[in-house]
């Protein structure tokens, strides 16, 4: 990939802190460290005021009228899409469909292309790291179908085990629809690898994205990948946006999920024509404001160069293994080599019931996630009910990590571990 | 949430759950899990009359779930059902001594949810509605 051998350039965290209001908030009388940004990110004044200027400046509805306001909102939703296009590889812009989240870029390929392309006897292979949101569409569909569900094994230090991967593909299946980074882990998966060989087998390549694309550069081209899911409140945009990434042909060729204004070519009294990519699938008046702020959350992110923020990210992650190494009691899940994992990273304490630790951070001002992170399966696997999760981003520092420690530490010692 | 959550008390009923294991002659019996925390209650009482005359639960949770399911064995036992029913969230905050929070309530009501479940299905009746927040 072309951009690795871009030289990195440190971000600058305590500019990038000043561009982010909400952390100077105080939790109590404790500054808010806030370590959630897996869940959701924080966002950034460029975002809240791109939104803000749409509603007091050109407020109207999207590719309807001419009048001057509509055509301004217009520009800028497209611009919008051409931005995220570019940010992610895709060849076109008219390859992004905008939808809620990354949950509902899943199920729009799970139920427009996955139910009109597979048969009785057909296999679906997913990991066992999947989020719920890659497991229960396929379920779903499985059930309606008949189709069967593989899961690739997964080894104890949370990478994917190759030689499941591997048999599962002898099987031939029609598709692999896997994690890019596991939310609750951290792995990175070899996705080029991987796609690599499905596409030899003929299968069909998704990818849910929701946890690679705010974090590190990703070129779905480079990838290889057929359908890519995006979630937008994850990289600094709003929440209740996101895309669904389709390689041209397929999405040319699947039938809209959801039918309205927008959609549409010509209606008559019997039936319809549809309206070309993307807005095909885009029935309805969009999440214009959105959008907006998605281009703005793409346009901080490109600024700081994603190369950039996954070094930061690296540095910081590698940091925190170590220093919760020191943590008495305290058991890490995932790989510790730092080039195969992102800035998300589970831990238990003791018997500590995460959401008892989660409250006694929270306490110190401290925000992480405690729970089964939507991927219980995986919990299953690991043999624990919950974990406690903290995600770092562009804005966390090492002193916030040292603040995390220095609590976990107390919490240890009131629960005596 | 101010940082006296987890006082000893609750602290001391989490490690040292009262009232834990099995009833082998209860003739009420309920279990519910808590979808955010994943907890476990079970609850098995031993109704005489009008009466909790034993009451047993187990389960696997929170400190915040354990400790109030357990003090609410202590509490219930020898107690009239009709009392029990009458049981809500202030109940539960009162007798855990601090109010838990908004985030952490549905592990804080679980035990008395579980211990309603069982009286009403003993009773043949159908459970009103989120019978904790009466």
């Amino acid at each position: 990939m072309a951009v690795l051998e871009e030289t990195t350039m440190a971000l600058n965290v305590d500019k990038i802190r000043h561009d982010f209001p909400i952390l100077k908030r105080k939790i109590g009388r404790k500054p808010l460290v806030y370590l959630d940004s897996a869940a959701t990110s924080q966002k950034p004044k460029a975002v809240v005021d791109a939104i803000e200027r749409y509603y007091r400046e050109y407020n109207a509805n999207v590719h309807r009228s001419v009048h001057r306001l509509s055509e301004e909102a217009t520009i800028g939703f497209e611009q919008s899409r051409e931005k995220f296009a570019r940010f992610i590889g895709a060849k076109s812009p008219k390859e992004v469909v905008f939808v809620r989240n990354a949950t509902e870029a899943l199920n729009l390929v799970v139920l427009s292309w996955a139910r009109a392309n597979l048969r009785s006897g057909d296999r679906v292979v997913l990991t066992e790291m999947e989020h719920h949101s890659n497991i229960v569409p396929w379920q779903m569909l499985a059930k309606e179908k008949g189709i069967k569900l593989d899961y690739v094994a997964i080894n104890d230090d949370g990478l994917l085990n190759w030689e499941s991967f591997k048999e599962l593909m002898k099987e031939r299946p029609q598709v692999l629809s896997v994690a890019h980074v596991s939310n609750a882990l951290g792995t990175i998966n070899p996705i080029r690898e991987m796609a690599r060989e499905a596409h030899s087998v003929g299968a069909t390549v998704i990818v849910d994205a929701a946890q690679s694309v705010p974090h590190m550069p990703v070129d779905v081209t480079d990838l290889e990948c057929d359908f890519m899911a995006v979630s937008g409140h994850k990289m600094l945009a709003p929440t209740g946006i996101g895309a669904l990434y389709g390689r041209y042909d397929l999405l040319d060729h699947m039938e809209p999920l959801m039918g309205g204004g927008e959609m549409i070519k010509e209606v008559h009294l019997q039936d319809a024509r549809w309206n070309d990519l993307p807005w095909k699938f885009e029935a309805g008046t969009p999440n214009i404001e959105g959008v907006i702020g998605l281009g703005a959350a793409v346009d901080y992110l490109s600024n700081l160069g994603m190369q950039n923020v996954r070094q930061h990210e690296k540095n910081i992650t590698k940091y925190a293994l170590e220093q919760l190494e020191s943590v008495k009691g305290l058991v890490l899940y995932g790989t510790k080599d730092i080039e195969k994992r992102g800035a998300a990273i589970s831990f238990n304490l003791g018997d500590i019931h995460a959401h008892d630790l989660a409250t006694i951070l929270d306490t110190q001002g401290i925000a992480i996630r405690s729970g089964h992170h939507c991927a219980q399966p995986l919990m299953e696997r690991l043999k624990v009910p919950a974990t406690s999760r903290a995600s770092f981003y562009i804005y966390n520092t090492k002193h916030e990590v040292d603040i995390l420690v220095k609590a976990l530490e107390t919490a240890g010692k009131m629960f005596k571990v | 949430m101010s940082a006296g959550v987890y006082k000893e008390t609750i602290l001391d009923h989490y490690r040292h759950p009262r009232n834990y294991g099995d009833l082998p002659d209860a003739n009420a019996r309920a279990k519910e899990a808590n979808v955010i925390c994943g907890d476990t209650i079970e609850m098995q009482l031993k109704l005489n009359g009008k009466r909790i005359q034993e009451v047993k639960f187990r389960g696997q949770g929170c400190a915040i779930s354990v400790a109030s399911a357990s003090m609410l064995t202590e509490l219930s036992k020898g107690k009239p059902i009709s009392e029990i029913k009458k049981l809500g969230k202030k109940d539960i905050i009162h007798l855990l001594g601090t109010d838990p929070g908004p985030a952490r309530a549905e592990c804080a009501l679980l035990g008395l949810k579980v211990m309603k479940m069982a009286i009403y299905s003993h009773l043949g009746i159908e459970m009103p509605q989120d019978p904790g927040e009466t």
